[in-house]
Formats: C-alpha cells, structure tokens, sequence
C-alpha cells in the first residue's frame, strides 16, 4: 500500500485528534484539510519505512501551532481553573461539551500530549518524536495536564483533597 | 514508603496500562497503602476512558466531501475503498501465506488447508467487527445466557463463552455469522484499554479430530487455531503479541476441556 493510500486510511484518526484538540467540529475539520494538504505536499519529506502516523501528526501539530499563533493570543487562562458542573453522568452531549470546555482550558501543548496518550494510544516516545521534545516534558505535561483536567471535570472536592494530601 | 519508591511517570504509565509486570505489582502494592494516590490514578483512567467515549464515534463517522476529495485530484478512488484495499490486501497475504504453507507441506493432511481457511475468514471477521464502537456485537454480555443457547442452538452443538477475566478480558457479546460448514459463533472479548480480542467457533464437517494450536497472521491480524472433536476454534488479535494471544488461547482451551 503506497503513501497516499494510507494518509487516506488515517484520515478518521486525525478527525478525532482534530475535534478533541480545537473544541468544535467546523474548525477540527479546516485543520485536517490544512493538514492533509500540507502533509501531500511535504510527502517527499517523509522517509520510507518510517512511521507515517507519527510522521503526519507531526505536520498536523504544526499545522495547528501556526494556525493558533496566527488566529490569537492564547492560553490566557492557563492558571484559571473554574469549576465545570458535576453532571457527568448526565448525558453524552453534556459531558462531551464538559470535555471540550474542559480540555479548551489546557494549554496547548499539554492537550496534544494527553490527546496523543489517550486517543491514539501513542508511546511516550513517540509522542516525544512527534511533538520534537524530550521525553521527560512529555511525562510532566501528561501529568499537569491530567491533573488539571481532573480538578475541572471532577470538582474542588478533588482539589481540596489533593491538597490535605500534599 | 515501602521499599518500592513510585514516580509521578510512573503512575501516569501505570494509568495508562503500560507498565511490564513487575513494576505494576510494585505500584499495586504501593496505591494499596495509598488509597489517595490509588483514587487519583482511577479519576485518570476515568477520565481516559470519558475521552475516549466522546471521541471515538469520529473514527465510524463517514468523512464530508472536502475531506474525502482532499487527495482526490491524485487519488482515482472512492472513500471507502481505503477499508476495502485493507480486507483485499489481507485475503491476499492470506491467500499467498496458504499457498506457499500448502507448497511446502504437500503431505500436509487435508484438515490443514481446512484450518487455514478458518483462519482466514476469522480474521477476516475479527477485522470487520473488532473495530466497531457502536455495534460490536448482535448480543451483549448482559444477556450471556440467551446468547449461548442461541449459538448453540444455531451451531446445532454445545458453544460456551470462556471467561477470561483472570487475562484482563471480559465479554462484550457475541453475534451469528455465516461460515463454510454452516452457522459460526462469534464471541467478542475487551481488555479494559480497548484492546479487542475474537473467538471465531464453528462446527467441522469431519468431528473426532483433534489438532495442536497452530498459528496464522492474516495482514494485521494474528490468529491461533485448533481443531477439537466437534468444534474448530480460531482466537484472533489485532493488537497484542503472539505470546499473550497464546496463553489466551491456552486459557481458552482448557477452560473448553476441564
């Protein structure tokens, strides 16, 4: 099977990273076209033999990172962490709107780190070799950002627990 | 602290499932003594599993057009021929795997080539249904008992659902599919990651045999089969390695022959 067979092929895969990563269905779906486009025309810049999924999440973190920095300033509310409603059980739309109000809160590059963990179920090492940085900013931004995201979806009793602990 | 320090990186790869053996013992141990942490790290795989289930119904949804066209000026072919391209190349392999076998065990007895074909059309099967969010199965888990006696009743023999909870897998359900000797059973099993394994069991023309496991990866797919007495069975995977797909076939097997 040749390259462009398998771009096809994971073009599912980048839709869900897409909606996880930017919140809404309109925008997840202009940067997979941004990045399926771009992706076409680096393809002689990937090698052979290597992982093409890592290779083309790569172009779609880059893809986004200059869409973000073009679009505004972001991740303003880094430090804020308001409490989203405990109502998690109450319905797949309800908490997949928790989820992206949620996630929209991280900073960037901690989402696409625990999106990578979680959704592709990539290695750590390849999360590393995607997002090009040490591994060790890999494992403190999965844990800042699961943290952060607990404390968000699962209220301020976690928090206020999680600090009688420490 | 017992003599077992825990790292932060360490409960995040244990959150994740991705610790060897040994160092999930240690952390087992460790979160036993620390039922704070331990909450913490099931809060994450929560989490993990939430995400999963809001996102993953993008992976079964049809793409829109500008997608799908997105390659299409240098692409001659239609959208889902990506999925079709997938189970032709697989049937290939298979069947150039199987002729080559064939080739070179000509004295092979014919059960072999049989068994092949089993295993063909299991993993085959395993690669259609395995990646199903929304309908993975006919009949659920939650109505194991009427799955069984309805397989059984179609196979016209005695199925059973092995439990496979000590190996991390429970049962999601199972569904009828159309086989070479009449009806199949399918049962469907899932680790909690995800990770599907299937049961492909059917009934042999030729019964009072009985084979060793043998092995076949079909494409992406691996498979162990065996052949007992009345039944022929074929466990297949797409995502765990050839070692553990094996002690689940061995569980299995035993678990059939107490």
């Amino acid at each position: 099977m040749n390259e462009a067979q398998r771009l096809v092929e994971l073009i599912p895969r980048l839709r869900r990273y897409a909606r996880a990563l930017v919140g809404d269905r309109a925008t997840a779906d202009d940067l997979v076209q941004d990045t399926l486009e771009r992706a076409w025309a680096k393809l002689h810049l990937y090698r052979r033999g290597t992982d093409l999924r890592a290779w083309l999440f790569t172009v779609m973190h880059n893809v986004h990172v200059n869409r973000v920095r073009a679009s505004r300033p972001t991740d303003l509310l880094e430090d804020e962490m308001p409490e989203l409603a405990q109502r998690a059980s109450q319905g797949d739309a309800l908490l997949v709107r928790d989820l992206d109000r949620a996630i929209a809160r991280l900073p960037t590059e901690q989402r696409a780190v625990l999106l990578l963990v979680t959704l592709e179920e990539m290695s750590y090492e390849e999360v590393a070799r995607a997002l090009n940085v040490p591994i060790g900013t890999v494992m403190s931004r999965l844990s800042r950002a699961r943290e952060k995201l607990r404390v968000m979806m699962l209220g301020q009793s976690a928090a206020a627990k999680l600090k009688l602990v420490k | 602290m017992s003599e077992a320090p825990v790292t932060e990186s360490e409960l995040q790869a244990y959150a994740d499932g991705r610790l060897d053996d040994a160092r999930r013992s240690a952390v087992d141990a460790w979160l036993a003594a620390h039922p704070d942490e331990a909450e913490r790290v099931a809060d994450y795989r929560r989490l993990a599993g939430a995400l999963r289930g809001a996102y993953d119904p993008l992976l079964e949804e049809a793409l829109p057009e500008r997608l799908a066209h997105a390659l299409r000026p240098r692409l001659q072919w239609k959208r889902h021929a990506a999925a079709a391209a997938w189970l032709v190349v697989g049937i290939a392999i298979g069947g150039i795997a199987g002729w080559q076998l064939h080739a070179a065990r000509p004295g092979a007895a014919p059960l072999g080539d049989v068994g092949e074909v089993m295993a063909r059309r299991a993993a085959i099967a395993h690669a259609v249904y395995s990646p199903e969010v929304r309908h993975p199965v006919e009949v659920g888990a939650d109505q194991e008992a009427h799955l069984v006696a309805w397989l059984s009743k179609r196979l016209g023999a005695p199925v059973r659902a092995p439990k496979l909870e000590e190996l991390g897998y429970s049962l999601v359900g199972g569904r009828l599919l159309p086989g070479d000797n009449g009806p199949v059973a399918h049962f469907m099993y899932q680790r909690n990651q995800g990770t599907r394994i299937t049961l492909y069991v059917r009934t042999e023309a030729t019964s009072n045999r009985e084979t060793a496991f043998r092995y076949a990866k079909e494409g992406q797919v691996q498979v162990f089969y065996w052949v007992d007495r009345k039944l022929g069975y074929a466990l297949s995977s797409g995502d765990i390695s050839r070692d553990d797909l094996f002690k689940v076939a061995n569980a299995v097997y035993q678990q059939l022959n107490p």
